[in-house]
């Protein structure tokens, strides 16, 4: 049972680390990104959109593996990146306040996923309201073809689909990058001090942009891997619920760093099904139960506070646009 | 003939109607340092900005090695080997000092611990004490200097500029800043510093030249001259600026400051004993280098500030009687019913909300008065229309955000409700920085008309020609000690020169009396 619970902890938690990956990459350039939750939405419903149309026109017979992967993949990464340029030419070509546009954003991504959604669902003339990819998301939830015979480790640790490892890959590849590589070192000058970055030569907008979108497009596959794995290619409106926002608090809880994101993650997964492992417990301690992830974040919070080291402060210049003139 | 490093030829730089630099010429040698000294707004940073490519200059020429060169930017600087090391530090704090060192560099492959060693390298040649992986949180000032230093020479700078280097430095440090400096000198470096210390200019430099207002004054070979010469050069004749002055009339005690004590943050000391009296009908200058203390005295008398020690005493015009405000916040010296209004340094900052219209900006002051639920307008929109029509402030109207007027017109704006509240202590830092010659004299006829009413009026000022013409009596601070209270009307400008730069020989004999 607790190989069980792992597994579905770490399925609860690819998602998130997604997310926060992402939004540790956008906030070390110095954007406070809080339309990740409609980013990774838009990430969602683009697959969707992508594999769906795929499915319609060669029929359910005819799908291949490699298109049924990589429409869905790369029309994610489209839509997913699109929101991540518009939140950053608004607020660093723009300079619009950064909290406005991505709350406003968050609000857009919803909508647009959900009037999709809809729309499809009446497409697709389906009595129930959601949309049924059981091909693509069949190819999406392939897993290694030993992992069932080595028992509870198999369970643990190579159970999941491809999506899963990238998710860890890409964390300790930003963490890498952030930590040993000059463009790490240059994307947290920009964030921590974009006049010292300016001032060095360092071309401070193409840093904000390029981190954005490539953090909104990880974010995206979050929401990618939610439907086509986690849902098993099912899509109804709304169900993607609070994910986005507990990505957020992970950055949080993580200190701004991928890596720990991992375990996070995971952890933050587990307390979000916790309670479904527990037995004999009414509906209103489930809730109190789900809601741990945002009080564990609250004291995580509380913990780097008092602590006081600066190397676990979020960057200094985080939710300030930069203008070169001001001094 | 030995070929100068750098030769700036009749470089002129106007902002708007503002001469920053008018035909200055200057000629640096390698394995020289050059002070350029002057007074606050003399020009000189504007001319070392335009060297570091931060602007370009209207006219002019830059040889370097004898050859006409065009700087548009600070990587072109970089390219002719020029490092400026500002006095605000662009450094990142989390980052250690090997970290921002290499910040920004594309040609050498990334390698940190390779960095650390060509930084420690550079330490060792010329002396610097620092630890390439410190952070620069853990810095102190002095260090953080010797990081934006070790910057520069590690992009291979070879023509130094620094822009007041000693201003945040203990005189120890400073010390330690100039044998390096003399070292890099000797290594065949051009140095330029930027001061306004006399007794480090005679000290380190080979040559100095002299800006004044944004003129080019000349340039002396340092051991060739002194401080009476270099002052007068600094600050020139005196010149006649036709400001009314009255005598003061039935003056009386109205502010007695005596032995105020400060220190800032970062445990540095600010004010040292500092004692003088504020006299009603009188206009009290304040003269001294920016940074000195002017402001943290204001923000103290106001309220704002807490002294570490010594007094601030209040005799009420009405029932005679002597108050202490030393440890009264700015609410509870108005609800005792002493009327001191300050017209702060930084307009839109503390004094004004810039977003919000004149009448909302009236109601800063008058917000608790009234006892309904909801605000009184009337009032506020009376007196900001007043104000507009007595002080010609130039708006399209009272609903007209207060950041949209121009400098003067917000300066006219603040001072106007503060002359509104009926002040019996005045207190005015900077006010006529960045105005207009029309707007100046407005706001020295308002602080006039205020003495004759009977206030007492603390005016700090920056102009000593402005000081000396408006001002019955000038204090000069220096390094946070009083040098001396003179007579407005009497004092001689060299004299003002020479004591607003006698604070540090103060500090330094009495470090040494320390030891």
């Amino acid at each position: 049972m607790i190989a069980g619970f792992i597994h579905r902890a770490v399925m609860q938690g690819i998602p998130l680390l997604f997310g926060s990956t992402g939004e540790i990459l956008t906030e070390k350039s110095g954007n406070l990104n809080l339309g990740i939750p409609g980013i990774m939405y838009v990430g969602g419903i683009s697959g969707v959109i992508g594999s769906f149309l795929y499915e319609q026109s060669v029929g359910p017979a005819n799908i291949k593996y490699l298109p049924a992967i990589l429409i869905p993949l790369i029309c994610s990464l489209v839509g997913s990146a699109l929101m991540g340029l518009i939140y950053c030419f608004l607020t660093v070509t723009l300079r619009a306040n950064q909290n406005v546009t991505g709350l406003a954003l968050t609000t857009f991504g919803v909508g647009f996923g959900n009037f999709f959604g809809g729309s499809l669902i009446k497409l697709s003339g389906n009595d129930v309201p959601s949309i049924t990819l059981t091909a693509t998301s069949n190819f999406f939830r392939r897993t290694l073809p030993f992992a069932g015979k080595l028992g509870w480790f198999g369970k643990i640790f190579l159970s999941y689909s491809f999506l899963a490892y990238i998710a860890i890959v890409i964390a300790l590849l930003a963490s890498y990058m952030l930590r040993r590589t000059r463009v790490g070192l240059n994307l947290r000058a920009v964030g921590e001090s974009p006049a010292t970055a300016d001032a060095a030569g360092i071309n401070v907008g193409q840093y904000k942009y390029v981190a954005t979108i490539v953090g909104s497009m990880i974010a995206g596959l979050g929401g990618l891997y939610y439907v086509m794995d986690y849902a098993s290619g099912i899509w109804s409106n709304d169900a993607f619920g609070d994910r986005g926002w507990l990505a957020i608090a992970l950055v949080i809880f993580a200190v701004w760093r991928p890596d720990i994101s991992i375990i996070g993650s995971i952890l933050f997964g587990g307390l979000f099904i916790v309670h479904n492992y527990i037995p004999n417990i009414d509906v209103s301690t489930q809730e109190l139960i789900k809601m741990s992830p945002y009080i564990v974040t609250i004291i995580v919070l509380v913990i780097v506070s008092m602590r006081k080291r600066r190397e676990n402060m979020p960057p200094a210049s985080l939710g300030l646009s930069y203008f070169r003139e001001e001094r | 003939m030995n070929v100068p490093a750098i030769e700036l030829k009749g470089i002129t730089k106007t902002f708007g109607n503002v001469v920053a630099n008018k035909n200055v010429n200057l000629v640096v040698n390698r394995g020289e340092i050059l002070s350029i000294l002057g007074e606050n707004g003399s020009g000189k940073t504007t001319l070392m900005n335009m060297i570091s490519g931060i602007y370009y200059p209207d006219a002019g020429s830059i040889l370097i090695d004898g050859e006409e060169v065009v700087i548009r930017s600070p990587k072109d600087a970089f390219d002719y080997k020029i490092g400026m090391i500002h006095q605000h530090f662009k450094l990142v704090n989390v980052f250690s000092a090997a970290e921002n060192i290499v910040l920004g560099l594309r040609e050498k492959s990334f390698n940190l611990k390779q960095a650390t060693r060509e930084v420690q390298k550079i330490c060792d040649q010329y002396g610097f004490d620092v630890d390439p992986s410190k952070k620069i949180y853990e810095m102190s000032v002095s260090e953080k200097q010797t990081v934006e230093i070790l910057k520069v020479l590690y992009r291979g700078a070879d023509i130094l500029i620094l822009d007041e280097p000693t201003a945040v430095l203990t005189p120890q440090e400073t010390e330690k800043l100039f044998a390096v400096l003399r070292r890099m000198r000797d290594d065949g470096k051009a140095i330029i510093i930027i001061t306004h210390k006399l007794h480090e200019v005679l000290s380190l430099s080979d040559k100095v030249s002299v800006l004044r207002k944004g003129e080019y004054i000349g340039t002396v070979v340092t051991a060739e001259t002194d401080e009476e010469s270099l002052t007068e050069m600094m600050v020139g004749k005196k010149i006649s600026l036709n400001i009314d002055r009255s005598e003061p009339q039935d003056s009386v005690d109205r502010l007695i400051v005596r032995g105020l004590d400060f220190y800032n943050e970062e445990g540095v000391k600010v004010l040292d004993d500092i004692s003088f009296t504020a006299r009603s009908g009188e206009i009290l200058g304040i003269a001294g280098i920016a940074g000195s203390g002017q402001k943290e005295l204001l923000e103290i008398i106001a309220g704002l500030l807490k002294p570490q020690g010594g007094d601030i005493l209040y005799e009420n015009p009405e029932t005679g009687e002597r108050e202490d405000l030393g440890s009264k916040t700015p609410l509870e010296i108005r609800n005792m019913g002493i009327r001191l209004s300050f017209v702060p340094e930084d307009r839109l900052g503390m004094g004004l909300v810039g977003n919000m219209d004149i009448t909302d900006n009236m109601m800063l002051r008058s917000y608790s008065k009234g006892k309904g639920f909801f605000l009184n307008r009337k009032d506020p929109q009376k007196l900001a229309e007043q104000i507009i029509d007595n002080l010609e402030v130039v708006t399209p109207g009272t609903s007209t955000p207060v950041r949209r007027l121009s400098g003067g017109n917000v300066q006219k704006v603040l001072v106007g409700r503060e002359i509104a509240a009926m002040p019996t202590v005045f207190m005015a830092a900077y006010p006529v920085r960045g105005l207009d010659i029309n707007s100046s004299y407005t706001i020295y006829n308002l602080l006039n008309q205020q003495k004759e009413h009977g206030v007492a009026v603390i005016f700090v000022g920056e102009d000593l020609d402005v000081l000396m013409e408006l001002c019955d009596r000038i204090m000069v601070i220096s390094s946070g000690i009083v040098t001396d209270i003179v007579d407005g009307r009497k004092a001689k400008k060299e004299e003002l020169g020479i004591l607003m730069t006698m604070g540090e020989d103060k500090e330094e004999e009495e470090g040494k009396e320390d030891k």
